[in-house]
């Protein structure tokens, strides 16, 4: 079998199930008597065994069969969880990763696994003679409750004389897409008759949460030779059972609940002979929205390069519906101003819809730490706790392939210089498991990140001392500078509290690094210590990088755009009003004293600046702080698409970015932050 | 002559010398486009361009490299270069030809050879009786060196 084609599929769901494996056992470190835990992690082994056979990378298949024989013996407890088997299967897991990601470098999978194949075997042993080959179909049981809707409609079938079948489908122990198999099996199906249920539910079959088998229950009128036949003609599927029901045989279920008798007599059924399970997923689904769930929650997986080339060419089309809005002001025409509007408004339907489809919850990246955490904090004799709060959160794809690096490395940091040993903790009075908190969350159009420990927080004294001794400033200056001046010298360049060198931190590469990152993606990142307290580290990031709301403002002859995030309202103002307090021009509005800045002079604009007749005023937010900007005059709101100028340019105060105008001329976006 | 030692080479002229870039670097060359002022930026760099969407810096080289400045003439270019991730286009002068030089007739840049900042110099061509001074772009390009 040519298995090529299926190399990116195998690369992606292999990744999928290892990530699912690690969080699983790590839940199962820290709850080791939940069955489900055990049940999602077994089906993951079992996922990753079957297609690696199939894809004929064999030394994954073995290990993971052998990693297998051990959780069959742990939920069979012949063996109990214990540390060494958790670090055993992490082990593992490592070295599945390894053979994946080796695979995805073009090599064959070379590495040597003997050593843990042997490990893995030797504990099975130990706590247990009789080692069981991998058992099958655990994931569910083969029985079906039907509850009163369900029986409804089989009634009703069965006046109408559709036969009612009960299918069990087995698919090839090497079937690498069972949901899109699945999803045949159903669609043969519904050419014959209707789908009244399937165990499990549809979603979870969609989301391929089954083993190899699954059931359903269907009326059609045809024969049973016929649907057999049908659907064995379906590549990698076969006919387990199919069997005729008759519903005179459905027997009362015995959790029957008095007094609620409906239509169909007895508000709930089981069939076939076992008794009846509650709780049944699925149970409820009416065999339509069944049926349409199964197409409506399709997914594709795209080529993030190709959604960038989407954005581009959306990008594009902002540009130049602007282009159109002018030709249309120009032109006085209706006909083309209604339909310009009528484009207007698809673009940003188009424009939303594209952003949406880039938006990927920051869970991928949080999803790796509880185990980076764990390893870390065994690692260095810490007890760490970490809660991570709003992974759901959403992002913009570009950047959340950026913002890993800089979280682990703070994470790292809370870690190895944060926390404290626990005896230094118990000392202090402090629980001896530390917290860490990773939070992610909206505020306003940005989405911000908190990595949060209860260490021994920053001394800036020491802070002080260190930067003077690695020569990143005088002593003089250190001595002047305040608390928080002093804090904020670690994100110097070369600046490192390590005293040695260890594997985690102290290698030089230091929170310059972070906030370059940080800056890069147009955010920011704050630090807040207290001794002995803890520290918490702040970043704040766009919810996307791509197009924004600004403000077109004429500064000389120049146009500069100001994000309409930034700017709280516009006014205008006479010169007259504009009074000096400490050779700061400042304006009274609403009673409020209001800084002005005079954009001709910070941007040094040449020409002649307007000083007299009406100015206008925008007023922007730095921090909690307003200013008014004097610009000359306000040319309009308008969506722009933010380019970057070039890595030559980066960094320039005041600057953020360009923008390209509707008459093709590049304009400059402003940096409220760090424009005065 | 083997291919190997061979160089293709954009000339181009400012301030009455011939220059030269290595071919690699050259994306295209473009006559002058509506440039947009940078505000506190190197006061070398005139600013910003939209090259089909892309907005690249523009370096006038005559300021880069000390040169009394000039109007700008029908025969001004903008010379687009990429080296690695950056992109940049420098204001010349003039572009004369592109030409092969063979790498022999390259030497090491003499102490006093124009009014060029040594650093920004990669060598002297010789093309008969020509003089062509090659340019060390990453340098040229470098906004920490100052001319």
């Amino acid at each position: 079998m040519d298995t090529t084609q299926y190399m990116d599929v195998f690369m992606e769901e292999s990744r999928e199930h290892l990530q699912t494996l690690n969080q699983k056992i790590l839940e199962l470190e820290n709850n080791s008597r939940e069955p489900a835990v055990l049940d999602e992690i077994f089906r993951s082994a079992h996922t990753l065994k079957g297609m690696s056979a199939t894809m004929g990378f064999e030394r994954i298949a073995e290990l993971t069969h052998e990693m297998e024989n051990v959780l069959s013996n742990l939920r069979g407890t012949e063996i109990r969880v214990n540390t060494q088997i958790i670090d055993l299967l992490f082990k593992c897991l490592d070295a599945l990763e390894n053979m994946v990601e080796a695979i995805a470098g073009g090599d064959s999978d070379t590495v040597d696994i003997t050593g843990l194949v042997g490990l893995l075997r030797q504990s099975v042993l130990e706590d247990s003679d009789d080692v069981e080959a991998f058992p099958k179909n655990e994931a569910f049981s083969p029985d079906f409750s039907i509850n009163q809707y369900d029986l409804t409609v089989l009634h009703e079938a069965e006046r109408k004389d559709f036969c009612i079948f009960h299918i069990r489908i087995d698919l090839d122990s090497g079937c690498i897409m069972k949901a899109a198999r699945a999803y045949m099996v159903f669609r043969k199906l519904e050419e014959f008759g209707e789908i009244v249920k399937s165990v499990p539910a549809v979603p979870e079959i969609e989301d391929e949460q089954f083993d190899l088998s699954f059931q359903v229950l269907f009326v059609a009128q045809a024969t049973q030779e016929v649907i057999h036949h049908a659907l064995e003609s379906i590549a990698e599927v076969r006919v387990g059972s199919l069997a005729l029901v008759n519903l005179n045989d459905v027997q009362p279920s015995t959790t029957t609940r008095p007094g609620v008798v409906e239509s169909g007599g007895e508000d709930t059924a089981a069939i076939s002979e076992q008794p009846f399970i509650p709780n049944e997923p699925g149970a409820g689904r009416s065999p339509a929205t069944g049926a349409k769930l199964l197409k409506a929650n399709q997914t594709v997986r795209v080529d993030i390069e190709r959604l960038d080339v989407l954005m581009n060419l959306v990008g594009e089309l902002v540009i130049n519906k602007t282009r159109l809005d002018q030709i249309a002001i120009n032109a006085e025409s209706t006909d083309l101003s209604e339909t310009i509007e009528h484009i207007d408004r698809i673009t940003i339907d188009l424009q939303n819809v594209v952003m949406k489809v880039r938006m990927v919850p920051i869970e991928q990246v949080f999803n790796r730490f509880p185990r980076m955490v764990r390893d870390m904090a065994k690692e260095l004799g810490k007890e760490i706790n970490l809660i991570i709060e709003g992974k759901e959160t959403e992002l913009d794809r570009t950047v959340i392939d950026e913002i890993g690096d800089p979280l682990v490395h703070l994470l790292r940091n809370a870690i190895d210089h944060g926390v404290e040993k626990p005896e230094t903790r118990r000392q202090n009075g402090k629980p001896v498991e530390a917290i860490i908190r990773l939070v992610a969350k909206h505020e306003g159009n940005h989405v911000v990140i908190e990595v949060e420990d209860d260490g021994r927080g920053i001394n800036p004294e020491a802070i002080r001392a260190k930067s003077v001794k690695k020569g990143l400033i005088a002593a003089k200056e250190a001595e002047q500078l305040d608390d928080q001046g002093a804090i904020d010298l670690i994100w110097k360049a070369g600046f490192s509290m390590a005293e040695t060198v260890s594997d985690i931190s102290g290698r030089g590469v230091g929170l310059d690094v972070v906030r370059n990152k940080i800056e890069s993606l147009n955010g920011s990142i704050d630090i807040q210590t207290q001794v002995g307290k803890g520290t918490m580290f702040k970043v704040r990031l766009p919810l996307t990088l791509a197009i924004i709301q600004a403000l077109l403002v004429n500064v000389g002859k120049e146009i500069y755009a100001i994000p309409l995030s930034t700017i709280d309202e516009t006014t205008s103002i006479q010169p007259g009003q504009i009074n000096n307090v400490q050779n700061q021009e400042v304006v009274l509005l609403r009673g409020k004293v209001l800084p002005l800045v005079r954009l001709h002079q910070v941007l040094a604009v040449s020409g002649e600046e307007n000083t007299t007749g009406e100015l206008f005023v925008v007023v922007v937010r730095k921090g909690n702080n307003q200013a008014g900007l004097i610009v000359d005059s306000l040319i309009g709101q308008q969506d722009i698409v933010i380019k970057s100028a070039g890595k030559l340019l980066q960094g320039i105060p005041g600057i953020a970015g360009a923008t390209i105008l509707g008459n093709g001329d590049v304009s400059l976006i402003l940096d409220i932050g760090t424009l005065f | 002559m083997g291919f190997d030692n061979e160089l293709q080479l954009v000339a181009f002229f400012l301030g009455g010398e011939e220059y030269a870039v290595d071919i690699h670097y050259v994306r295209e060359i473009n006559r002058l486009l509506n440039i947009t002022r940078v505000p506190r930026a190197p006061y070398y760099i005139e600013g910003v361009i939209n090259l089909r969407g892309n907005v690249v810096p523009v370096i006038d080289l005559r300021k880069r490299f000390n040169l009394a400045a000039t109007e700008m003439t029908d025969r001004t270019r903008i010379v687009v270069i990429q080296t690695g991730e950056i992109m940049v286009g420098l204001i010349v002068d003039g572009v004369s030809e592109v030409m092969r030089l063979s790498a022999t007739s390259i030497e090491p840049p003499p102490a006093l050879i124009s009014s060029v900042h040594q650093e920004f110099l990669y060598g002297v061509g010789k093309l008969e009786e020509r003089l062509l001074i090659l340019l060390n772009l990453e340098r040229v390009i470098d906004l920490d060196i100052a001319c």
